[in-house]
């Protein structure tokens, strides 16, 4: 019996639904209280910074010694700029942390705050595109005078002579507001100094705990090994939580320079101000068909807004190179020209949030393919068929290899579960009724579990990818296996359990997953970017698979048989020829106590496993049906349909969790949230009072097939799942509303479709008709 | 995310909070559900150097009608609605608005009062209050006096309660058996402020609207009560076309306030829509 594919309750589950999960806040007792203050401008020199007399207060001048944070991508289209730990001279965006201060509490820390003045000389502030990219635009760091940070290009050759050959060229403008990953906990840290080992232990709300110690370590000048990074329960990163920060570094230092332990909990409105934004996307892309819909090249202008730095480690690059590489998706055309550039602004810092890119770019090329349908006189359903890649491997053409999937299946299955007959009908009912109702539909790949190959071509400095496992049975015949990756949530320790509980034949309640700290686990890089089921999971299974040999031969030793006869199930050794078990209990305890009997195998059950591979892609449409209500603009999503294959599903409740939470995310996207600065870069929704994310109340139901496509690209045949979600929704809900709103005439591209902007278009349309 | 040091102080009567909102003058505030007030202490926007807790004052904790009148004491909170506190339209008017207030748990512990002396211009109870003419009852040490909703209403977060007043109680006047109620409210998301709102309540008799409220929220720095538009109301016979001209008529009467999630353009349509569904519920 296999554990594989079972939806086995979460192992994490028992303590975090009873209130007993360890999270930072949680360990912060006895800790000193550490208060940032942040400008309240987004650009300009700081002439001077007015302290109390009393109290711990620091700002950069104290901090003699420290670095900047300075990411680096080789490519020579990339400038590299410094990010202070607290700001030195001059601020970059609002919020931006100025000063620190240090209290007994939180209240007091906060009072003594609001007693620090900075004095900050304003400059106008760069905000937009159109401010940074303008004439003359003022330059938010010296070192890139043009405003762009990053930028790659891409020409195939037959760009131009595809195009001249089209029958119909489809040129669009999407646009994507600003969004944040909104972590249920927000981020912080306790830095606890050990006067004995003169070492300082930092718990933080992280995604990346090997990272953030090379990096604090780097920054602050002392050897890693002077600190440890542990990431207890995490209450969600979604991405915000893998980059470097400020607070992080400054935390460090006050433990060691105080040999005191302190705490930062950050509030919401920091969260809003500081931590890390997404999105803010401007893509201008023209489509060249022909007249039976094949696609036959793209031509693409993407921009990225990146805020005011670069994110460490993984650059300010990864928004940008990832459009440029990914954006044709799951299509199979071959002409491909983009540029695309990442512009700084005096904004918040970006970082990767859940989807990365794909979300745009899902939105780009479905919006693109309902507007060539409707324009050609095809079935959107139809030029999907016609277009969808369908051999594999495919090459795109940036030259990436898509490994076997089932684009045009999972569309189908999605086709089929909305019944598309039927609603039709119900549509034009509606429509005589008064009532606006819409389908669309969005088919996408993501790329998973991508090891260094992947990382290195991009050009970067730190190139991460590969994980490591040590994997031991101890002499009771449990389990440990201590992972670099760092789940914050996604339930990867019991799928981590079930798979190596089918390698070693034990119950997953036997496997004990260790993973967050840094003196605990081998040298990794965290939970993020769909990795960790494909990659941890591939080192798990390698590892198990060698302690399993381990155990087998003790086991043949012990029963007088061959090794290759031993079956390991239900926590028994077989010796299915002799018709002989053993409790692998016991043969665990041999293997340790009685190594001397075993000379061949040796002593222990204990192996390292290495695993980095190229990468997979997962695939799958989402269908939805919406109702929009064409006087206030409201959309309600009836049904949600989303036809995935992401391979082998190690635990099928765990997948469609990941599904849920993406969807919710992917909605927020299309339909509820936006960070809006004002123009001189004040932001305006610093709180959940005006950023909404939708609730429960605005959730559909949705609804989730499967299909399993074997792909050789990963050792399990699990592919990875964390990112569909949020990368699949936007489309389908948008490519759903215009469709709805088909008897007005109505396109649209620009997310979030709020109700003010669907009823702006209605009215136009309105006027334009009346007129 | 803590509030700027503060004294707090906890009356045990109506008298002893009166007595202690005189003592402390400008300097004091009065918290009773607090869903609002702690909010705006936390990021410390509002910095009160005294709380004067309400909840001990256990003498304004009342809700009954009396002489034609709803009397609302200080203490009576959001939840209290969720089903009719009287019988007749006025009750069921208010459970139909209730569940529009934010959230449960926020609806456990705000109050009815709280939310007038607050006055945000999106206030369900605030636009309730105007629409039916409520009476306010505002006390200070030198006794009580009763403020119209026309006047008490002053502008966004701005009443006619000073500072060393107490909002004791809101009275709102019965409905007659002939009176029926609607109201619609468009939110960004369940419980969200509202970004309009329409309050309708029309006495129909025979078939012919006899008397009419009508209050639009959300839209402006306070409640609009429309009674331009209830005088053409009065004398007609419900219909769908007499709604929608209500509502146009209602866009064309009103400047509405713009912010991130609304403009003013689509306020106005907002203005419309609501409105006439108010009224189309009522008349249903």
């Amino acid at each position: 019996m296999s554990w594989i594919g079972r939806s086995l309750p979460r192992l994490e589950d028992p303590s975090l639904l009873k209130g007993q999960g360890r999270y930072v806040a949680d360990l912060a007792r006895g800790a000193a209280a550490v208060k940032f203050v942040r400008s309240p401008l987004a650009a300009g020199a700081i002439l001077g910074i007015e302290k109390p007399d009393d109290g711990l207060v620091f700002t950069a001048d104290d901090l003699v010694g420290v670095k900047a944070i300075r990411p680096l991508l080789h490519r020579p289209d990339y400038v590299p700029v410094s990010q202070p730990v607290l700001a030195k001279d001059r601020v970059v965006f609002c919020g931006q942390a100025v000063a620190v201060v240090v209290a007994d509490d939180q209240g007091l820390a906060e009072d003594l705050a609001e007693q620090v003045f900075v004095d900050i000389e304003p400059e106008d502030a760069v905000v937009d595109f159109a401010q940074a990219l303008g004439e003359g635009a003022r330059a938010v760091h010296p070192e890139a005078p043009g405003n762009v940070l990053v930028e790659g290009n891409i020409r195939t050759p037959g760009v131009d002579a595809a195009f001249a050959a089209a029958a119909e060229v489809v040129a669009l403008e999407l646009r994507s507001g600003r969004q944040t990953a909104m972590p249920l906990e927000a981020r912080g840290g306790v830095a606890r100094f050990d006067p004995l080992a003169g070492r300082v232990t930092l718990y933080a709300s992280v995604q990346m705990p090997h990272m953030l110690r090379t990096g604090i370590a780097d920054v602050l000048g002392f050897p890693e090994s002077d600190l440890r990074v542990v990431a207890p329960d995490v209450g969600g990163g979604f991405g915000q939580k893998m980059s470097l920060f400020p607070e992080y570094v400054v935390l460090v230092w006050l433990a060691r320079h105080l040999q005191r332990d302190v705490a930062w909990l950050e509030d919401r409105r920091e969260n809003f101000l500081a931590a890390a934004h997404s999105r803010d996307q401007v893509f201008k892309v023209r489509g060249a068909f022909a007249a039976d819909g094949t696609l036959l090249a793209i031509d693409a202008d993407l921009k990225s807004n990146v805020g005011a730095f670069s994110c460490y480690p993984v650059t300010c690059g990864v928004e940008p190179l990832m459009g440029l590489a990914e954006l044709p998706g799951p299509y199979r055309f071959s002409e491909y020209a983009a540029r695309s550039r990442g512009v700084t602004t005096n904004t918040c810092m970006m970082a990767p949030y859940r989807g990365v890119a794909r979300p745009m770019l899902t939105l780009t090329m479905e919006r693109m393919m309902d507007v060539a349908a409707r324009r050609l006189g095809i079935d959107p359903v139809e030029i999907r068929r016609r277009n969808l890649i369908e051999t594999f491997p495919h090459r795109s053409p940036t030259g990436l290899v898509y490994d076997e999937g089932s684009y045009g299946e999972t569309m189908e299955l999605a086709v089929k579960a909305l019944d598309l007959p039927t609603f039709r009908r119900r549509q034009a009912e509606a429509r005589a009724a008064g009532r606006y109702l819409g389908a669309g539909f969005s088919v996408f790949s993501e790329r998973t579990g991508y090891g260094t190959p992947a990382y290195a071509a991009r050009g970067m400095d730190i190139v991460p990818g590969y994980e490591l496992v040590n994997l031991a049975m101890d002499p009771s015949g449990f389990v440990e296996a201590r992972i670099g990756a760092s789940p914050h949530g996604q339930g990867l320790k019991t799928s981590l359990a079930q798979l190596i509980a089918d390698e070693l034949g034990v119950p997953p309640t036997k496997v004990r997953i260790i993973a967050g700290d840094t003196d605990a686990t081998p040298y990794g890089w965290g939970t993020f970017a769909s990795r960790s089921m494909v990659i941890a999971g591939g080192a798990c299974k390698i590892a198990a698979g060698k302690v399993a040999e381990r155990l087998k031969s003790v086991a043949a030793a012990m029963m007088h048989v061959e090794p290759e006869t031993i079956r390991l199930a239900d926590d028994l050794a077989y010796a299915e020829a002799s018709n002989q078990t053993l409790p692998i209990g016991e043969v665990a305890r041999a293997a340790y106590h009685q190594s001397h009997r075993f000379p061949q195998a040796g002593p222990g059950l204990q192996e390292q496993a290495l695993y980095d591979p190229a990468g997979t892609f997962s695939n799958a449409c989402h269908a939805c049906i919406v109702e929009v209500d064409v006087e206030t603009g409201g959309v309600k999503i009836e049904r949600f349909v989303v036809a995935e294959d992401a391979g082998i599903l190690i635990n099928p409740m765990i997948v469609d969790g990941q599904i849920h939470g993406g969807v919710a995310q992917g909605i927020a996207n299309a339909l509820f949230e936006e960070l809006v600065y004002d123009e001189t870069g004040n932001l305006l929704t610093a709180s959940l009072a005006d950023y909404l994310p939708p609730t429960i109340a605005e959730m559909p139901s949705i609804e989730i097939e499967h299909l399993v496509t074997y792909s050789e690209a990963t050792i399990t045949r699990a592919k990875g799942v964390g990112e569909g979600g949020t990368i699949g929704a936007p489309a389908a809900v948008i490519n759903a509303i215009v469709d709805a709103l088909s008897p007005f005439g109505i396109d649209l591209f620009e997310i979030p479709a709020t109700p003010q902007r669907i009823r702006d278009l209605i009215r136009n349309a309105e006027r334009t008709s009346h007129g | 995310m803590k509030p700027a040091p503060f004294e707090y102080v906890r009356p045990s009567s109506r008298a002893e909070a009166v007595a202690a909102l005189a003592t402390h003058g400008d300097d004091g505030k009065a918290i009773a559900g607090g869903q609002s007030l702690v909010a705006a202490m936390n990021f410390r926007l509002a910095r009160p150097a005294v709380l004067v807790d309400l909840n001990g004052a256990t003498d304004l904790d009342y809700l009954r009608p009396e002489g034609g009148k709803l009397r609302i004491g200080a203490l009576t909170r959001h939840a209290a609605f969720h089903r009719p506190v009287v019988e007749g339209p006025l009750g069921v008017l208010l459970a139909r608005v209730v569940r529009n207030i934010a959230h449960y748990p926020i609806r456990q512990r705000g109050t009815f009062t709280g939310s007038l002396a607050h006055a945000d211009p999106a206030s369900e109870w605030c636009l309730v209050s105007r629409t039916l003419g409520a009476e306010m009852v505002i006390a200070n040490t030198g006794g009580e006096r009763v403020c119209a909703a026309a006047d008490f209403f002053r502008g966004t977060f701005t009443t006619a309660v000073g500072t060393e007043d107490l909002l004791a109680e809101a009275r709102l006047p019965l409905l007659g058996p002939n009176w029926r109620s609607g109201f619609f409210e468009f939110s960004r998301r369940a419980g969200d402020f509202a970004l309009a709102m329409s309050l309708a309540a029309l006495e129909i008799e025979g078939g012919v609207i006899r008397a009419a409220r009508l209050g639009v929220g959300g839209v402006a720095d306070r409640p609009l009560r429309l009674e331009a538009l209830e005088a053409q109301l009065v004398g007609q016979a419900p219909s769908a076309a007499l709604f929608a001209g209500m509502g146009e008529a209602a866009r064309d009467l009103i400047t509405p306030t713009e912010d991130i999630h609304a403009s003013a353009d689509y306020r106005r349509d907002l203005i419309r829509t609501v409105v006439n569904r108010a009224l189309t519920q009522a008349a249903s």
